[in-house]
């Protein structure tokens, strides 16, 4: 098997390189790619989940610990001041990031997951009220359905649920109807990690807004694929995670405009969120650090600071240009195969591929991709309402990174191959 | 790539492919659900019980190779067993796919083509779910289970 994927790769065309745009060179910034995994290089495709991480956020980790570790915001030694500093300069990164107006604007929490919770129990309880209306989409994360849900129950509101066609697309004239006097919150995914779609945001904003009914993006698929404009787009509430952006886990952003914030109750109580405190009355910090309780994942900001830099100096663009090319050589590769059927066909996709295959399963294809050292998802992607939507219990996913070749797509083509002799 | 063949055996591929007992049980006398979340493989087993006997048993549901093969295998494997003949070919067969067992698997061969699963720990649970839900049938009746 080795020496026929040795083969395959030498047949096929070298990847054109993109002036300015080593991909080969790139690689080697990230030492999880020198892998073997059950005897061959591994191939990740599993970017959608977690992406890897360059040396240079691996150091910053072990460099603040090393050399800078101290509690933040309020020590006057050295180190708290250096400390404060450097999670302090990343509220500033991750503010020109996505072009916030104001660092006042960046409140950093757990990951997408808390930051969707955040705003459902401060804006959605202080706002939405029984009979009111949430509208999401038929392709959410569950992290953009259950907070909602919970919401919904506990406050007697409606869950409304924009559908989408057989491409895997927003029914746009669909969600026009849904918005009414009743909306109150417009929550949608800006990327689908299952299906790969890009939704039309800046119209589903223009569309809300026209309701005076604000909008939050689930934006972590889209931050490591493209430039997030928040003040271009106008939305409300943006949310993404370190993790799938080269950075550490257990860090994430909700980004909120300045005015929705200073209405919005806190969320946690304790350290940090606080100006004063007696036991008769609180004064909560000023913004973002009234969103900020108790002593943050210092570390992880700081080395998500690092992952901003890491992608500036490679740029969107040329992430973008690289990206395409690998999305339309999958995409192409993959519908080679007579058994395989897309899921998600969206006219405007990010570099994600789910598909099915006739007779495997997804799991046995995992297992099998698995031993050839590719590792793919296979499940329904805490996506369960589009598995339904498409009929599957599962998909295969594919999912790519600016350090993925097309060497690794033949590696996924071949492997997949492989899988289909085994089972015939 | 060897362990791949060991563990897509021959013979699980066929009852993949051509599962046994494949059906409904209209005079079912105990039913059961089993869910594995993590991969969505479902099952649903039909079993029709006299005199702590299994007379018949069957199931429909979808899933992996592994999953799918399994309740083929088990269903032709419990066909006429006692209920206790049953618990007692559980734990061996747990005992196979994980490769914890000292017990005696002679007369075994049928469940023995899953052995290959105990060097893919995730998938120990997709051979093991019509077992679990074989069990909850027997003694819950109806309720649906879950591998989690």
């Amino acid at each position: 098997m080795e020496e026929l994927l040795d083969s395959v790769v030498l047949e096929k065309p070298v990847s054109t390189p993109i002036a300015g745009f080593d991909v080969e060179r790139i690689r080697e910034d990230f030492p999880i790619l020198q892998t073997r995994v059950h005897g061959n290089p591994l191939v990740y495709l599993d970017n959608a989940a977690t992406s890897q991480k360059p040396q240079a956020v691996i150091d910053a980790i072990s460099n603040y610990y090393s050399g800078e570790n101290a509690n933040i915001h309020r020590g006057v030694h050295y180190l708290s001041e250096l400390a404060t500093r450097k999670y302090e300069e990343t509220r500033e990164k991750v503010r020109d990031l996505i072009n916030a107006k104001s660092i006042r604007e960046i409140v950093f929490v757990r990951g997408t997951t808390e930051a969707i919770n955040l705003v459902s129990s401060t804006y959605g309880r202080e706002n939405i009220r029984a009979g009111d209306e949430i509208i999401i989409s038929n392709m959410e994360h569950h992290s953009n359905i259950v907070p909602w849900q919970l919401l919904c129950e506990s406050i007697g509101a409606k869950l409304k649920v924009i559908p989408i066609n057989d491409d895997g697309e927003i029914i746009f004239d669909e969600y026009l109807k849904l918005l009414n006097d009743k909306t109150k919150l417009v929550a949608v995914v800006h990327t689908s990690n299952s299906l790969g779609t890009i939704n039309p945001v800046q119209q589903i904003i223009s569309g809300a807004h026209a309701h005076d009914v604000p909008v939050l993006l689930d934006g972590a698929q889209a931050v490591p694929h493209q430039k997030i404009n928040v003040q271009d787009l106008d939305c409300d509430f943006f949310a993404f995670s370190s993790h799938k952006f080269f950075g550490p886990t257990g860090v994430g952003v909700l980004f909120a405009k300045e005015d929705l914030l200073e209405k919005m109750p806190p969320y946690e109580g304790g350290g940090e969120m606080i100006t004063s405190v007696t036991f008769e009355k609180t004064t909560y910090n000023e913004l973002p650090h009234k969103f900020e309780a108790g002593t943050p994942n210092i570390a992880g900001v700081v080395a998500l600071g690092k992952a901003i830099d890491y992608v500036s100096e490679i740029g969107y663009e040329n992430i973008h240009r690289h990206e395409v090319e690998l999305l339309k050589y999958a995409t192409e590769e993959l519908s080679s195969i007579k058994s395989l059927r897309l899921i998600g066909t969206a006219a405007k996709k990010a570099p994600v591929i789910s598909f099915t295959l006739d007779n495997i399963h997804p799991h046995d294809m995992g297992t099998i991709l698995d031993r050839q050292g590719i590792a793919v998802r296979t499940g329904h992607h805490c996506t369960q309402p589009v598995m339904e939507r498409f009929n599957v219990p599962a998909t295969t996913r594919a999912s790519f990174a600016f350090y993925n070749t097309k060497e690794e797509i033949d590696r996924l083509v071949e492997g997949i191959h492989h899988g289909l002799n085994l089972f015939n | 790539m060897e362990d791949l063949r060991e563990l897509y055996q021959e013979v699980i591929l066929d009852h993949n492919r051509n599962p046994k007992n494949f059906k409904k049980l209209e005079n079912a006398s105990h039913t059961s659900e089993g869910y594995n979340p993590l991969c969505g493989d479902r099952i649903n087993l039909y079993l029709q019980i006299e005199d702590d006997r299994i007379k018949d048993i069957s199931f429909v549901g979808s899933g992996c190779a592994i999953s799918k093969a399994s309740s083929s295998v088990m269903t032709g494997e419990l066909k006429g067993k006692s209920l206790a003949e049953a618990k007692e070919l559980f734990k061996k067969f747990q005992g196979i796919i994980t490769g914890k067992t000292e017990a005696d698997l002679t007369g075994l061969d049928k469940l023995s083509v899953f052995a290959g699963v105990r060097e893919f720990p995730v998938r120990v649970k997709c051979a093991a779910l019509a077992w679990h839900t074989m069990l909850e049938a027997i003694e819950n009746g109806t309720e649906a289970i879950s591998t989690e």
